[in-house]
């Protein structure tokens, strides 16, 4: 799948092995948390991302389950550490099925 | 929209937490107690010690759409010691467990950071569990102006 044009994200190109870098995504979604009602007072039924992971070659590096207390638009920062060149990957997935991937090429010296 | 459960839950959010829920009907569970069972069916059974967590997030929140929250934890993140999940629970919202991050000695650091809506104002809770099973907390009165939750 290709990288996603709502996702924007602030990871750098290169680390060196071992180096605790950070990663910072957001995603473009409103997670409607179907608290809201629209103009003629009825509920705006809710859709929001309920899960996100991060793997690094495959491996996982950090996951979480989302509610709707978690803002439109959800900004994300966390860290890793360099492990080897390769793909960090990046999946958000919505309870009715949609899904957002991003894949991030980092070279590891 | 105030429903009436919910202004009875903002009275107690000013007062003795505890000593206030124990008059309350059992049928109206006090923001404190559900969170705390919500904190158990995330967590299992544990007691909470103080320490090692440290939550940032403002003591006034300008809007409760869009809050900035941090976790960090003191931990080393080796295989051996590592923080294994951060959960962020905000008593007073219509849904109080807010996310859970699961962590892994990959992760390098346990600091977790993102934005969070606060439907008024209330004590916002970050626990985390390392990986001998042990669980900290820490705990956080946050200050709304404009509730976040509804529209």
């Amino acid at each position: 799948m290709a990288n996603s044009e709502r996702v924007k994200v602030r990871i750098p190109a290169k680390a060196k092995k071992g180096e605790i870098i950070e990663i910072k995504t957001q995603l473009s979604h409103d997670m409607e948390s179907g608290q809201r009602k629209d103009a003629d007072g009825k509920p705006i039924a809710r859709r929001i991302i309920t899960r996100f992971t991060c793997s690094w070659n495959g491996e996982p590096v950090i996951s979480a389950d989302w509610h709707q207390a978690v803002s439109a638009n959800p900004f994300s920062s966390f860290f890793a550490v360099a492990s080897a060149s390769g793909k960090i990957k990046l999946t958000w997935w919505g309870e009715a099925g949609e899904v957002h991937e991003y894949t991030h090429d980092i070279v590891v010296e | 929209m105030v429903i009436p459960e919910f202004s009875r839950r903002r009275v107690l959010a000013t007062g003795a937490l505890g000593a206030v829920a124990a008059l309350l009907p059992p049928t109206v569970p006090a923001m404190a107690d559900e969170a705390d069972d919500l904190a158990h069916r995330l967590m299992g059974p544990f007691v909470a010690k103080e320490g090692k967590v440290h939550l940032k997030i403002k003591e006034v929140a300008e809007s409760g759409a869009n809050e900035p929250v941090g976790v960090v934890v003191d931990s080393p993140m080796t295989p051996a010691d590592h923080v294994r999940a951060i959960h962020i629970l905000a008593e007073g919202n219509p849904s109080p467990v807010v996310a859970s991050w699961y962590l892994t000695p990959r992760s390098g650091r346990a600091e977790v950071n993102f934005r969070m809506r606060l439907a008024k104002s209330q004590v916002v809770r970050a626990y985390a569990v390392t990986s001998d099973g042990s669980v900290w907390v820490a705990r956080q009165d946050v200050k709304v102006a404009i509730g976040g939750c509804g529209g």
